[in-house]
């Protein structure tokens, strides 16, 4: 009773994490089975074949990449525009100004499906053929309200002093965007642009009212649930994973050697205090 | 560019520089000049125009009307980073992606200059900040921020500095020390510092003119010993230091002395110290001046002084001096300050004293009615 008391907070904190992690260990495990049968859903035998023939099965790999370059492209388009929007709505005041920014929270909190079905009946309507280019243009369109969102926080958080200072030292316009503004915001765009593509890759219910002919991945996994998900899949998202996984760890180790270097630094040059005194 | 230390450095002129906000006129109708070369203090409360018109001085404001000009170089209409104008701003502003050196060189690179590194080096040199170059700011401590604001913006060597409030942010100690050493710099580069600050105390230890600002106006200009002694309005006299004012009438006067008759005491004013053009005179007295007696010693005081006689309501024993507060007849409350030079004896709460001071220490001021209505303002501003 006493250990579970005192360790209640850390028995919590680890059930969570383990819930949150077991589907994607699942998905991890079973990319190295061999099914018996249609469905991969219990474990047989070890096996390598989902990883050394990663796109055996015909559409998985077409799907996966045309589902990377919808992200991409919309994400750049996105990731400009919102951007755009964002110091527009930061920086200047017009008229609209507040309804814009209530109206810019609209797609974020639109059902999918409504958005996905009105999409689709909009492109209908003016004979638009639907494929990538109209998986791409829907994509732009959810994705901008968070991109919006997030390059505006970091904006706001960001001290309109110092683009006066960056004035005041002879930086014209352009210069102090590029010296000043946008190293500033350049991590809340990443983010944006981050965000931005994995909502992109991982749609499914907008894209699939959108696509014509066209299979992303995540249409390619569901049209293949009905059939038995073959073990390529798990393979594919468990690198995806791996991938994201690594890019953290990346810009984790870096923060920390950099952390290092400047502790090093003020070690070896210690805070001079008679610095701080008036010359005699 | 950089190292032309010879070059002729040009007084900074304001004519009828007007900032209005909707109907507020922030600055109104400002005319100034602020020699080459020295330093300047711009002093008030907040709200009373003296950022706006450092401001509009470094091009981040638009003035409404007004002309400002470099010598003989109008530079009202260029943009921000065309004037020959550097600020040390409020906080700093300091670049926080970029390291100590690279905020200091920012200005030089922006005007496209190849070879930074003699300049960013001699100028953190200057700043004693040099084993700090490729630190970041956040890693730097208060004071040591400030130098590089210093740095980043002296480096240009501009016409004119302004610097914004620039030890606001620092505890007393540093504030004193780095007033100090900005007045060390600004001697050892010679350029004109235009100094905007509430601090009456920072204003008279660095300047060598203050103009005293009040409603978006100049109240009153000169160098900080001429406006403490000899204050010309009643906001002067209330928000640089205290003062004990006394509003009356003139009775009498002769070539040297005005004499004047307040709450029914006469006071002496030497004709010279009075600024009131009228027969409505408010005298005015410095706590410092006056000097506290017991009754019995009144034969001590010199002839000719001003005297009064109140109750002590209040002692407060500040080290270098002790503060009186003490009710005089009709009510009003006067302060007086006491060097802590005697042994013995001070007096005490409910005494009966004697307050005299030389005349030649007493002011004359303009505007009877005006008096409780400014006093108030500006002890609210002072405070």
């Amino acid at each position: 009773m006493r250990w579970i008391r005192r360790n209640l907070l850390g028995v919590v904190a680890v059930a969570v994490l383990v819930y949150l992690f077991i589907p994607i260990a699942v998905v991890a495990v079973l990319s190295f089975n061999k099914p018996e049968g249609k469905y991969n859903t219990s474990w047989n035998t070890f096996s390598l074949d989902g990883w050394k023939n990663i796109c055996g099965v015909p559409g998985v790999c077409d799907s996966f990449m045309i589902s990377i370059r919808i992200g991409l492209v919309s994400t750049l388009i996105a990731t400009i525009l919102g951007t755009m929007i964002a110091f527009a709505l930061v920086r200047y005041r017009f008229r609209g100004r507040s309804s814009t920014n209530l109206l810019i929270f609209l797609p974020m909190t639109t059902p999918e499906v409504v958005m996905g079905a009105s999409l689709l009946a909009l492109f209908l309507n003016l004979r638009f053929p639907l494929g990538e280019i109209t998986i791409v243009i829907a994509h732009i369109m959810f994705t901008i309200s968070f991109v919006v969102v997030t390059v505006k926080a970091r904006l706001q958080g960001m001290d309109p002093r110092l683009e006066e200072a960056a004035r005041d030292l002879y930086a014209g316009p352009r210069a102090a965007f590029r010296y000043v503004t946008l190293p500033l915001v350049a991590p809340g765009i990443a983010g944006a642009a981050l965000l931005g593509f994995s909502l992109s890759f991982d749609d499914f219910i907008i894209s699939f009212f959108n696509a014509g002919t066209v299979v992303t991945f995540p249409i390619y996994i569901w049209g293949a649930a009905q059939r038995g998900i073959p073990v390529q899949v798990n393979a594919l998202a468990t690198l995806v994973f791996v991938i994201a996984l690594l890019i953290v760890l990346i810009s984790q180790f870096v923060g920390s050697r950099r952390r290092k270097a400047l502790e090093n630094d003020i070690s070896k040059n210690p805070v001079n205090i008679d610095a701080l005194l008036p010359k005699s | 560019m950089v190292h032309d230390r010879e070059r002729n450095v040009e007084d900074l002129h304001l004519s009828n520089l007007t900032k209005m906000f909707g109907d507020v006129a922030a600055v109104d109708d400002l005319t100034l000049t602020i020699p080459a070369g020295s330093f300047f203090a711009l002093l008030g409360a907040s709200g009373c125009g003296k950022t706006t018109t450092l401001r509009m001085v470094a091009g981040l404001e638009d003035p409404t009307s007004g002309r400002i000009s470099i010598g003989e170089s109008d530079i009202t209409s260029l943009r921000a980073f065309q004037r020959p104008v550097n600020t040390v701003f409020q906080s700093y502003a300091l670049f926080p992606h970029l390291d100590i050196f690279e905020n200091v060189a920012f200005g030089l690179r922006r005007r496209g200059i190849k070879n930074v590194e003699p300049a960013v080096n001699a100028m953190l040199e200057l700043v004693e900040l040099a084993p700090m170059a490729r630190r970041k700011p956040t890693q730097l401590s208060g004071g040591q921020q400030q130098r590089v604001a210093v740095a980043r913006a002296l480096i240009n060597e501009p016409d004119v500095l302004l610097l914004d409030e620039p030890l606001g942010a620092l505890d007393l100690k540093l504030r004193r020390q780095m007033q100090i050493e900005l007045k060390r710099i600004q001697t050892e580069v010679g350029t004109t510092f235009v100094h905007v600050t509430h601090d009456q105390e920072e204003a008279m230890t660095m300047a060598d003119t203050i103009a005293v600002m009040n409603a978006g106006r100049i109240e009153q200009l000169g160098d900080p010993a001429s406006i403490y002694e000899l204050p010309k309005t009643v906001f002067v006299a209330n928000f640089l230091g205290q003062s004990n004012l006394f509003a009356g009438t003139r009775i009498a006067s002769d070539s040297n002395m005005i004499e004047v008759l307040a709450n029914g005491i006469k006071f002496l004013v030497p004709v010279q110290r009075n600024s009131a053009t009228g027969d409505e005179i408010i005298v005015g007295i410095r706590p410092e001046k006056m000097t506290v007696l017991d009754i019995p010693d009144r034969e001590k005081i010199p002839t000719g002084n001003n005297i009064l006689e109140g109750t002590v309501v209040d002692v407060s024993y500040a080290g270098v001096s002790t503060q009186y507060l003490i009710t005089v007849p009709w009510g009003q409350n006067i302060t007086v300050f006491e060097q802590n030079v005697i042994v013995g004896d001070r007096s005490s709460v409910g005494d009966r004293v004697l307050v005299h001071w030389a005349p030649e220490h007493t002011f004359g001021l303009a505007g009877g009615e005006t008096l409780l209505a400014t006093t108030v303002q500006a002890m609210a501003a002072g405070a």
